[in-house]
């Protein structure tokens, strides 16, 4: 009979659209600015750079080995090395970024340099919220913008987090325990026994 | 009547007796901003009345220099940039170039990253074709309501892709060796239920679609594609099994482990738009069954390749070609090492290009409503068109 392939598509589409009132799965839109779906928790979106403690400054992780800026794909990542060094938050003097800048209007969120940075120092965030008036400046991170800490970084990727806090952990332990059994002189054992302390505080 | 320029065609007319002072041909251009034209696609249609006479594609808006950027990039570098080649199916993309790249340095993919390799390109697959046809539905006028159911199932997936690989659409997940994190049971048994409530869409879908009348008014008979022709012409993919060639890369490849699972290629008669309609949705049954079989046997093991080093990655000089079967089709990447961190030469095999070159063949004599379907069946993404 011609019309009825059509009558059963409407069928469908009333039981869609009634189907929608009752259940969860047939009415799949939400009113987003005012009602959001859980982040999900391996999503990712622009880099940051992790900061131990409470001053960025003082405890950010990258040393500036420029490994990253080498491998971004769209080359988005701009490090100046600094001159002098400064000790991490191990206590350790180490170099650090001058100038770390991401053009975020160039990055594509491949988490290349997350998958490369030897340091655990970059991180990918999940804000995606981030529009902005000033299309060249607004979207130039410097590294005072790129700075978060790691309690944000264990809010947003928090089985990831506790993993990297795990080996991190694990390495400063080591490192401590080769010096002791080395019977380092007082100057490197200082700071090594300091760590895993450190570690423990952050966890 | 293939190619004439449009004065030829017009002396032709005038010969014919049509000389009375106006030309019966219009030229019109379609695109790049038309809305059926999936993308910044163009056509040059020469019309008399509202029949096809000539038919030009143009395309190169989206260029975006794709091989020459690969050429300059790390072979790791490279991976995030075949997301955006289809980017519909990222996933598939990646898997055609870690392929290529596996096949130049000799590198073995452990077992479990085999099978969700073949996870997530079947998923990808579902999406995808769940999409085209909702597209093509809306291609016809049916505004909405398919492209929006398909959009719907497209969702549970996407949403299975980021909590897998952290991204919905741009995943860059697959690496050369392996695939980028593990998947979690709980990943797998979301993606279980997600394959299990498939069917029911696909059920759905059908009684919504299939027997409609003004859809298979508007498909059947409409964009032929002889099968010789699709031959010659080197198409492939849904569009070339709807004209009735048995030829999957699946199958005729087994690249990956496709050869342990058992599934049919669905075959086309006509080698019409309602073929390429219907052979999209029986791809999606035997995707579901592929789905079911590797979500069953998938092993524990790692999923990275421990000897294979990403970062600084070198191969030996030489050249390989890899092939894929992607939604689209035969999608192709051929790489050729000097022995340094950059590829020499890079080159994709586009699938979405190759079939969009006998538009013109399956258009001719046909009004121009149906160049838009036809044009919807071909199933072409303008990202890999123009690369």
């Amino acid at each position: 009979m011609l019309g009825k392939g059509i009558v059963l598509g409407l069928a469908e589409t009333a039981r869609n659209f009634f189907g929608s009132f009752f259940y969860r799965a047939r009415l799949t839109t939400v009113q987003f600015p005012e009602e959001r779906l859980p982040q999900i928790e391996a999503a990712r979106n622009f880099p940051f750079l992790v900061f131990d403690g409470a001053d960025w400054q003082q405890g950010m992780r990258c040393v500036a080995c420029q490994i990253c800026e080498k491998e971004c794909p769209p080359k988005c990542i701009l490090i100046e090395k600094s001159k002098d060094k400064k000790p991490d938050a191990t206590g350790k003097p180490q170099f650090y970024p001058a100038v770390f800048n991401i053009d975020v209007s160039v990055c594509m969120s491949c988490q290349i340099c997350v998958e490369v940075c030897p340091f655990d120092a970059i991180k990918m965030d999940v804000d995606f919220e981030l529009s902005t008036y000033d299309r060249f400046g607004g979207l130039l991170w410097d590294k005072q913008r790129l700075s978060k800490s790691n309690e944000h970084y264990h809010q947003i990727h928090p089985t990831e987090a506790a993993a990297v806090d795990a080996a991190l952990a694990a390495e400063r332990e080591k490192l401590a325990a080769k010096a002791r059994a080395a019977n380092a002189p007082p100057a490197n054992a200082a700071p090594s026994t300091s760590a895993p302390a450190t570690a423990e505080g952050q966890a | 009547m293939t190619s004439m320029t449009t004065a030829e065609l017009e002396r032709q007319q005038a010969e014919m007796g049509f000389d009375d002072g106006a030309s019966h041909l219009l030229e019109v251009s379609m695109g790049p901003q038309h809305p059926s034209t999936h993308g910044v696609f163009r056509m040059d249609v020469v019309l008399d009345g509202e029949r096809i006479v000539k038919l030009k594609p143009v395309f190169g808006y989206l260029h975006r220099n794709h091989e020459k950027i690969a050429e300059s990039e790390t072979y790791l570098g490279s991976m995030p940039y075949t997301d955006r080649l289809d980017y519909l199916c990222s996933l598939t993309n990646n898997w055609g170039y870690a392929l290529a790249v596996e096949r130049l340095a000799g590198i073995t993919v452990p077992e479990r990253a085999e099978y969700l390799r073949v996870i997530v390109a079947e998923l990808t697959r579902l999406q995808n074709h769940a999409c085209l046809i909702g597209f093509l539905l809306q291609d016809m006028g049916a505004s909405g309501t398919p492209l929006m159911y398909a959009f719907r199932e497209r969702e549970t997936i996407l949403d299975l892709f980021e909590s897998l690989t952290g991204a919905r659409m741009m995943c860059n997940y697959l690496r050369f060796g392996g695939c980028r994190v593990d998947a979690t049971p709980e990943w797998l048994r979301q993606a279980q239920q997600a394959v299990e409530a498939f069917p029911k869409f696909l059920d759905e879908y059908e009684q919504l679609l299939t027997g409609n009348e003004i859809l298979v008014a508007r498909t059947q008979g409409v964009g032929l594609l002889p099968k010789d022709m699709a031959v010659q012409a080197g198409i492939t993919g849904p569009t070339l099994r709807a004209s009735g060639i048995n030829y999957d890369v699946r199958k005729v490849d087994g690249y990956g482990i496709y050869d342990r699972f058992a599934f049919r290629v669905p075959l086309g008669e006509h080698g019409d738009v309602f073929d390429r309609y219907m052979i999209r949705l029986l791809e999606m049954r035997e995707s579901i069954a592929i789905l079911r079989q590797a979500l069953r046997e998938i092993p524990a093991g790692p999923v990275q390749d421990a000897r294979t080093k990403l970062r600084g990655f070198r191969p030996k000089p030489g050249e390989a070609y890899a092939r894929i079967e992607s939604p689209k089709g035969e999608l192709g990447f051929y790489l050729v090492s000097d022995g340094s961190a950059n590829p020499y030469r890079y080159r994709v095999r586009p699938p979405s290009l190759i079939n969009l070159t006998v538009l013109e063949e399956m258009c001719l004599g046909r009004n121009v409503a149906d160049v838009v379907v036809t044009l919807g069946s071909i199933d072409i993404v303008m990202g890999e068109v123009d690369r």
